[in-house]
């Protein structure tokens, strides 16, 4: 675990920008912690080819940081949801996706009030055409553009997206599908 | 704040771009029309910002107020500013 007023990183494989309401989602969500002193450390990571992955809140600040393209606005019924969610695999070919076949249907739990993923017409053609879509809803809880639900840089290193895959970690909690993921990142390095 | 700095207080207003859903400007929409209170075409729902600077003069505190703007108080991908300066 790294503090947020950290200035560097030690070594390490992966970065994972978990969950969470920093700074109590006050202006934007994940604007606030865009900012931190340790997100310069994590945009240099990323600048030298760094894995990284961002989760809900996480999600939202390398969005903010324009590590991602896009941005996280409130769904669309303003309402906070919390629920298992059917999710597609559009790409395969990402270190944290590479165990699923392509266009799988998985089970990844959601809960966010902010999870409408946010892009214009120009850019979000770019995106697809870049292969950036990884994950897309099979139903679209939140008003999401093109049914997205996580996306990655164009050097597919660094991946955000609203679910949370680990909490699908145990059959005992209703889906192994979130380890099917972590164990893609082991399987890659 | 330094001796030969001066106060300039600015407000901000940041509303989302054309084409970004407002599902809040779009309930009070509802709203505004189910109550009779009048005849709304649309809503938009955005922020107000005050902000007081203290800098050396008027230019210097306009640089550092778009410069706000533009890094922390919008994302332009969903979001647009605009400012004024105001009186005490």
């Amino acid at each position: 675990m790294i503090w947020h007023k950290e200035t560097t990183l030690p070594k390490v494989d992966l970065v994972v920008l978990p969950g969470g309401f920093s700074y109590g989602d006050y202006l934007r969500c994940g604007a606030i912690a865009a900012k931190s002193p340790i997100m310069k450390a994590v945009k240099n990571f990323y600048e030298i080819g760094g894995f990284i992955i961002g989760i809900c809140n996480g999600f939202q600040i390398l969005t903010e940081t324009k590590i991602l393209p896009g941005a996280l606005i409130p769904n669309t019924n303003q309402k906070f949801i919390c629920k298992d969610q059917d999710l597609i695999v559009a790409n395969n070919k990402t270190f944290f996706t590479s165990n699923f076949e392509h266009n799988k249907t998985i089970s990844i739990p959601i809960a966010h009030h902010d999870g409408q993923y946010f892009l214009n017409g120009p850019e979000i053609e770019e995106l697809e055409q870049n292969e950036g879509i990884v994950l897309k809803y099979r139903d679209n809880p939140n008003g999401s553009i093109k049914d997205i639900a996580g996306v990655c840089s164009k050097n597919k290193r660094v991946i955000g997206m609203m679910p949370h895959p680990e909490r699908a970690v145990d059959k005992e909690l209703g889906s192994v599908s979130g380890l099917r993921m972590f164990e893609s990142v082991l399987s890659n390095f | 704040m330094t001796l030969n700095e001066k106060v300039f207080k600015f407000k901000v207003e940041v509303i989302l771009k054309k084409g970004v859903l407002d599902p809040q400007g779009e309930a009070i929409k509802q709203s505004i029309n189910i109550n009779n209170l009048g005849n709304i075409l649309d809503v938009k729902q955005g922020k107000l910002f005050e902000l007081t600077a203290s800098s050396k003069n008027r230019e210097q505190a306009i640089k550092e107020v778009e410069r706000i703007c533009a890094d922390l108080l919008t994302n332009s991908v969903i979001e647009e500013f605009t400012y004024y300066e105001v009186s005490e």
